[in-house]
């Protein structure tokens, strides 16, 4: 049951007053150190707009009870509501099968999955995977140790120092023992929007399957698997206004069907007898035990959110934040930015000439800006760029110009008191 | 020589002349300019105690059945904090600084420092400042 009516019409982007969007976002209106909050760590994980806390406590107030179970009618109301998000996920993303569509617990979730089911029928001694330089950990550390398990070899493709990766490197790895590239589709330490659509054109051409881990890009672009041709595809909820704990693993059906349960448990069987178990269908198969079903609930009204603002919106928006952001800083005197990608999504990572990033952030915070930083989980890309971590401001559509001005403002004053 | 009570109650004395947090702050900084250098033979790999995001590297000697710290950091304001934590428990004996509470961070209003998100390195640092006492009372 939605507090989000779907019956939404996208608005026209001038039509849309972004000072009224904000009030949506209770928790911007709190101070943080007797200041006013200045949220810029929406790469870690967004804020959430009043419908979605509400559709909450409506779950937990309203038709809380176990899904696919019971012939109660608080469970036949949870499941409808539990496979109507699931079918606003296959929208969100134009899956073809709402059986392609599984719940996890976020993007880490979702690509361990994969490491494990598909990865340990499929990857043998030899075989080669790839993944890039600016993958964040949760996309090197199921591969090494599938890797390692399995005497398969990992290859990574390097960037340049805009932080983009090099394409004829790209084409360079591929050989007959790639069997999977696995690659972010938007850094979160550097913003940069990779090709994948190309990338996965090529991989193809080689038999070669695709992962792509969009936890950064499902809240900033219009996703759509099937123009990509992805053969998986992984997200997390709470990047995208939804909660946390949720999260997404998209398959092409035809590849789900192949690949062996990732858990055991109630929910992904069919039939259970000491000798012999069968197993659920899709989705399902990969659902062991009582599921985040506030979480995956929720998420269907995160979603419907997004789109009542349109994520074409979304995207001009965050866009226009990080220009203006981008202006503002670059030339403050002993500022490097850190990715400077042509195709860049809202985040302005940079460092401090003779300042640490873990200073910085402290001065800051206590002006209540929220920044992260560090290395953001990405150790191999900081040791690229030969830095111990970054600081980094990340934008979302509900940032506005003040937040700007205000980091500017901490920014200065961290140099002038750290210097 | 002052006991670990008497210094951290002269720094509790320090701070309060700072009103607002950027007094404090711009204490601690001077504070972590001015902490004496650890010889650079120590700053090992051994010494280093790893925080999240800055480094601290801590090294301890024994003399007169006294604890002697020297330490560094990567970050001025965690150098600062371990340049407190020097002042206080540096020179003192093994039992006193086992026992020492260390409550004047709370008092000094700088306890959220110690908190695990914080990923300084400080609360491992006390630690290991104090693991460093135990092993001396043991082999005196």
């Amino acid at each position: 049951m939605s507090l989000v009516s779907p019956d939404h019409i996208v608005p026209e982007f001038s039509t849309i007053n972004w000072s009224d969007v904000r009030k949506d976002f209770p928790i911007l209106t709190r101070e943080v150190n007797a200041k006013p909050l200045v949220y810029l760590d929406n790469a870690a994980s967004s804020q959430k707009p009043q419908v979605v806390i509400d559709a909450i406590t409506h779950y937990y107030s309203y038709y809380n009870a176990n899904v696919h179970r019971g012939v109660h009618t608080l469970s036949q109301e949870g499941t409808n509501a539990f496979e109507a998000s699931r079918e606003e996920v296959r929208k969100f993303i134009n899956a073809s099968k709402i059986e392609e569509v599984i719940f996890t617990k976020g993007t880490t979730n979702s690509i361990n999955l994969l490491a494990y089911s598909w990865g340990r029928k499929n990857i043998n001694a030899g075989d080669e995977i790839i993944i890039s330089e600016m993958e964040h950990h949760s996309n090197i550390v199921p591969w090494q140790m599938l890797c390692e398990e399995k005497n398969a070899s990992l290859k990574i493709i390097p960037m340049n120092e805009n932080g983009e990766l090099i394409w004829e490197e790209f084409l360079k790895l591929l050989s007959e023992r790639t069997k999977l590239i696995s690659v972010v589709h938007i850094s979160n330490a550097l913003g940069t929007i990779n090709p994948v659509k190309k990338m996965i054109e090529v991989a193809h051409q080689h038999n070669i399957f695709v992962h792509v881990d969009g936890a950064q890009a499902a809240p900033h672009l219009s996703i759509d698997v099937q123009d990509l041709d992805c053969d998986f595809y992984s997200f997390s909820g709470h990047k995208m206004c939804g909660p946390t704990g949720i999260g997404i693993f998209y398959g092409k059906e035809k590849w789900l069907e192949e690949m062996p349960p990732f858990e055991g448990g109630g929910e992904m069987i069919k039939t259970v007898s000491f000798e012999k178990t069968t197993y659920n269908e899709l989705p399902f198969k990969f659902e062991a035990g009582t599921p985040n079903i506030e979480g995956a609930i929720v998420l269907g009204d995160a979603i419907r959110y997004l789109n009542s603002i349109g994520l074409k919106n979304i995207a001009q928006r965050e866009n226009e934040l990080l220009m203006k952001a981008t202006e503002a800083v670059k030339n403050i005197e002993g500022i490097k930015l850190i990715g400077t990608a042509s195709e860049k999504s809202s985040v302005l990572s940079f460092i401090i000439h003779g300042i640490h990033p873990y200073d910085a952030g402290m001065i800051l915070d206590k002006m209540g800006i929220a920044v992260r930083t560090g290395h953001h989980c990405c150790q191999p890309l900081m040791d690229c760029f030969r830095i111990p971590g970054t600081i980094r401001a990340s934008f979302a559509f509900y940032n506005n110009e003040e937040d700007i001005d205000r980091l500017v403002e901490g920014i200065h004053k961290s140099i002038r008191m750290l210097s | 020589m002052a006991t670990i009570e008497e210094i951290e109650n002269e720094i509790v004395e320090d701070f309060e002349l700072f009103d607002d947090w950027e007094g404090k702050y711009e204490y601690l900084i001077s504070l972590g300019k001015d902490l004496p250098l650890i010889d650079e033979k120590y700053k090992t790999d051994e010494n280093l105690i790893r925080g999240c995001q800055s480094r601290v590297w801590l090294h301890a000697e024994q003399r007169d059945n006294k604890v002697y710290f020297t330490a560094d950091s990567d970050a001025i304001i965690t150098k600062g904090l371990v340049g407190l934590m020097v002042k206080v428990l540096s020179g003192q004996t093994p039992n006193d600084i086992t026992n020492a509470p260390l409550n004047f961070l709370d008092k000094i209003g700088l306890k959220e420092h110690l908190s695990p998100t914080r990923s300084n390195g400080l609360a491992s640092m006390i630690k290991q400042m104090k693991l460093y006492a135990v092993s001396m009372m043991k082999t005196p």
